[in-house]
C-alpha cells in the first residue's frame, strides 16, 4: 500500500471516513472545518452517496442520525459554536445509542473565540458538553496520516459500540499539508453494526453481555421505538427505577468493558525517562521535538500520548508515570487534561502545567525549556 | 443611455456627510454589502443601536485594533442577532419607562447576512417579529457563505455553483430555488416589509428610513452583489445590482401594514440572461436552463403583480368591536 501523498488533515479525515464506508454527510460550514465539507461535497456524490447542507449545526447532528438509522454511515464536521450546538443531539445518539461520528476542528472559545487559531479547549467538552451522564469515545489524531487513519477507526468503533464519536482536530492539524506515506498498517477496514439475529425475538435495547443491542436498520421489517426519554429494553420509556438503573449503567459502562479494544496510546521513550511528557494533538508534535533533541543530548525524556482521549487512558499514564521525577503537561488551554493526569497518578509524581491561549502552538523550545527547569 | 449602463445616475455624493460606517474596513473591492450598510446607517442616523451577526461585514468592519463603526454596536453568534437584538429593545423601553434614559427615540436595528438569516438565524427572526419588537430587521443578502468561502445557503439561487454545491458533469450546482424571505416576514403580518438593493441607493434609504419610523418590527431584505462570491469583476457591483431588478429576478417593492406596492416598475423586464451570463457562477447553465429560470422569474413576478394588484392594506378593513 506504500502510497505517498499530499494531504492535509481536514482532507485527511474525508479520505479515512470514505474508506470506512462513509456515504453520508451533513454540515454546516465553519472555519477552520469548512474544507471537510467542501471535500464531502466534491467526493460522495461521485460514489453515490449523500451531502447535504444543512442550516446549522443542530440539524447536521439530527441529519446524522437520521441518516445513521437507516444503517449508513454518516458524519459531520464542525467547529467551537457548531460544536456547542451539537452537544443536545450528541446526548440524544449516546442515549438513543445510534452510530455516528463529529469532526471537531478545534477553534480557541468560547463563543466565536478565534476562528483561525487553534486550540484544545474543547477536551472536556467532547467528554461533557452534554447534560446527564452520557458514553462517548473521542478520538484525537497528531499527524494527517493519523487523522486519515483514526477517522476510518472512529467511523468503525461507533458502528461497533453504537456510540456516537467524537474526532478532535484542531486548526493546525486541519490545515496543515504534509506528505503522508500510506503503510499496511494504515489500511481502514469496514466495520458494520450487528443486526438481529434471524428467529431470535427481537430487543432493541437488549442487555446484552457485550453491553451493546443488535441495530435493526430503518426499512429492513422491524418496528420499534426509539427515544431520547430514559427507555428499557424494549425501548419503551420508562420511570421505574430499576429499568433506568440498568439502562444507564449499561449504556455509560458499555465502553468499559471495551476498554482495550478502544484505547490507544503511543509511547515515546517513556521506559527510562526520567520527567515524562502526556501531549495530545497538534502540542504533542512539538512535545515528540522536543523529546527527540533533549534525547541527543543524552537527556532522559520522554513522551505519552493518547491516542484515544476519552475514556481516558488512566492506566497507561499510571503505569508510564511509575518512578518519573515529573510529568509535564502542554496544552492549548488553560488546563484540562491536566486534571485526567493528576487524578490517574493520584500524587505519587508532581504534575507541571504548561498552557499557552493566545492561540499560538506551544513551541518544542518551550517545553524544552522547562524539561530543563525540571532535570 | 439608460439606468443599467448610466454610471453618472448613482450618486451616493447626494446623501448625507455624516459616516456612521467609515472607510477603511477590509470588504473586498466593490463589496455590495458595505455600501449598502454605509447607505444604511446614513439613513438611520446617530440614534441607532447595531445588533450584528456572524459574518464577513463583522469580520471586515472590525479588525484589530480598528472598528469601521460609529454607532454602538455589538456582534453576537451566527444564529442570533434577532434575539439579542429584542433583548436590547425590551430592556432600553423598560429604562425609558423607568426614566433612567433620555426619552430619545433609539431605534435597535439588527443585521445578518443571507445565512444568519434565511438559515442558522430563521427561528430567532420568527420568534422576534411574531413577539412584535419595535426593532429594524436588515438582511443583507449576497446569496452564499462568503465568510467562509462560498457555501450554498437558502438564498442562493437555482443553478449557481458555490464549493458545497458544485457544478460538474453530475450537477448543475444549486438544484432548489431561493427561499422567498420577505414574503416570510409578510406572513408574520408585521407592519413593514422591503426588498432594497445599494444599486438603487435613494429607494433603499428611504425604505430604512421609513422602517425607522414604524412603531413595531420591521425587515427589509437587500440584495448585496458580491463579486468575489459570484465570480464577477468588482467594478460590476452597481451595474448586476441593477440587472437583478431590471430582469425581475429580484423586484423592489414594500409591504405596509399588508398592501404591497412596488417602489419600482422596471417593465418590460429584461431577459434574466443578460444578468446570470455575466456571472462566472453561472457559467455552466445551459440555455435550456436558463431558459427554466427564465420562466419562473416571469411566474414569481407575475405572483407579486397579483398581489400588488389585489392586496389591500388591513388598515382599510372594518372590524366589527
Amino acid at each position: 500500500m506504500a502510497e505517498a501523498k499530499l494531504l492535509s488533515g481536514n482532507d485527511a479525515c474525508v479520505q479515512g471516513a470514505l474508506a470506512a464506508g462513509v456515504r453520508f454527510f451533513a454540515g454546516y460550514p465553519i472555519t477552520p472545518s469548512t474544507e471537510i465539507a467542501n471535500a464531502f461535497a466534491r467526493e460522495l456524490p461521485r460514489r453515490g452517496g449523500i451531502f447535504m447542507q444543512m442550516e446549522d449545526e443542530i440539524a447536521s447532528m439530527g441529519a446524522i442520525i437520521g441518516a445513521s438509522c437507516t444503517g449508513t454511515k454518516a458524519v459531520t464536521a464542525t467547529s467551537g459554536p457548531g460544536f456547542s450546538l451539537m452537544q443536545e443531539n450528541i446526548g440524544y445518539a449516546a442515549i438513543a445509542e445510534i452510530p455516528c461520528v463529529i469532526i471537531n476542528v478545534m477553534r480557541y472559545g468560547p463563543s466565536t473565540g478565534l476562528p483561525t487559531s487553534p486550540s484544545q479547549g474543547d477536551f472536556m467538552q467532547s467528554r461533557w458538553g452534554s447534560h446527564g451522564d452520557r458514553p462517548v469515545i473521542v478520538i484525537a489524531p497528531y499527524t494527517a496520516r493519523e487523522a486519515y487513519r483514526e477517522t476510518g477507526r472512529a467511523v468503525n468503533l461507533s458502528e461497533t459500540y453504537r456510540v456516537p464519536v467524537i474526532v478532535l482536530m484542531d486548526e493546525i492539524l486541519g490545515h496543515l499539508r504534509e506528505r503522508v506515506e500510506f503503510r499496511d498498517e494504515d489500511l481502514v477496514q469496514e466495520i458494520s453494526r450487528k443486526g438481529p439475529e434471524p428467529g431470535r425475538p427481537f430487543l432493541p435495547y437488549e442487555n446484552t453481555e457485550d453491553g451493546v443491542p443488535p441495530f435493526a436498520d430503518f426499512g429492513t421489517g422491524y418496528r420499534y421505538h426509539i427515544t431520547g426519554l430514559i427507555h428499557d429494553e424494549t425501548g419503551f420509556p420508562t420511570n421505574n427505577p430499576v429499568e433506568v438503573d440498568t439502562t444507564m449503567r449499561r449504556v455509560n459502562g458499555k465502553l468499559e468493558l471495551h476498554r482495550q479494544d478502544i484505547e490507544r496510546t503511543q509511547f515515546v521513550d517513556a521506559d527510562d525517562a526520567e520527567i515524562l511528557i502526556v501531549a495530545f494533538g497538534s502540542v504533542a508534535r512539538s512535545a515528540h521535538e522536543a523529546v527527540r533533541t533533549l534525547r541527543n543530548e543524552g537527556k532522559a525524556v520522554g513522551m505519552v500520548r493518547p491516542i484515544t482521549v476519552w475514556p481516558f487512558p488512566e492506566d497507561d499514564i499510571r503505569t508510564a508515570a511509575a518512578g518519573k521525577k515529573a510529568i509535564i503537561v502542554p496544552e492549548m488551554n488553560l488546563g484540562q487534561m491536566i486534571g485526567e493526569v493528576e487524578r490517574a497518578v493520584a500524587g505519587t509524581v508532581p504534575v507541571h502545567a504548561l498552557n499557552r491561549i493566545d492561540g499560538l502552538l506551544i513551541t518544542p523550545h518551550e517545553i524544552r525549556d522547562l524539561v530543563e527547569d525540571l532535570l | 443611455m439608460n439606468i443599467v449602463e448610466n454610471f453618472d445616475l448613482y450618486a451616493p455624493k447626494l446623501t448625507d456627510k455624516k459616516e456612521y460606517f467609515s472607510p477603511g474596513h477590509r470588504a473586498c473591492q466593490g463589496c455590495g454589502e458595505a455600501l449598502a450598510i454605509r447607505l444604511m446607517c446614513k439613513a438611520l442616523g446617530k440614534d441607532t443601536i447595531i445588533v450584528n451577526a456572524t459574518g464577513c461585514m463583522e469580520v471586515v468592519s472590525t479588525m484589530y485594533p480598528t472598528t469601521a463603526w460609529e454607532l454602538p454596536w455589538i456582534h453576537v453568534a451566527f444564529p442570533n442577532s434577532a434575539s439579542v437584538g429584542a433583548g436590547v429593545e425590551a430592556a432600553l423601553k423598560v429604562l425609558r419607562r423607568k426614566g433612567k434614559i433620555d426619552d430619545r427615540d433609539v431605534k435597535t436595528v439588527c443585521i445578518g447576512g443571507d445565512g444568519g438569516t434565511f438559515d442558522i438565524g430563521l427561528q430567532a427572526l420568527s420568534g422576534t417579529m411574531e413577539r412584535g419588537h419595535d426593532l429594524l430587521y436588515v438582511c443583507f443578502d449576497n446569496e452564499a457563505y462568503m465568510n467562509t468561502g462560498i457555501q450554498r445557503s437558502g438564498a442562493t439561487p437555482f443553478g449557481a455553483s458555490t464549493t458545497t454545491n458544485p457544478a460538474g458533469s453530475a450537477s448543475i450546482g444549486k438544484n432548489q430555488w431561493k427561499k422567498n424571505v420577505a414574503e416570510i416576514m409578510v406572513a408574520h403580518n408585521v407592519p413593514y416589509v422591503a426588498t432594497a438593493c445599494p444599486s438603487y441607493p435613494v429607494d433603499f434609504m428611504n425604505k430604512v428610513k421609513k422602517a425607522r419610523e414604524f412603531k413595531g418590527p420591521s425587515f427589509i431584505h437587500c440584495m448585496s452583489v458580491c463579486p468575489t462570491g459570484w465570480r464577477i469583476p468588482s467594478a460590476e457591483c452597481i451595474k448586476m445590482g441593477r440587472l437583478a431588478v431590471e430582469s425581475g429576478v429580484f423586484p423592489l417593492y414594500e409591504v405596509e401594514n399588508g398592501r404591497y406596492r412596488f417602489t419600482y416598475r422596471p417593465e418590460p423586464l429584461r431577459p434574466v440572461e443578460q444578468y446570470i451570463k455575466k456571472q462566472g457562477r453561472f457559467r455552466h447553465l445551459t440555455p435550456e436552463t436558463i431558459e427554466s429560470v427564465q420562466k419562473r422569474v416571469i411566474l414569481e413576478y407575475k405572483k407579486l403583480v397579483d398581489r400588488v394588484d389585489g392586496l389591500h392594506s388591513w388598515d382599510e378593513l372594518e372590524l366589527a368591536d
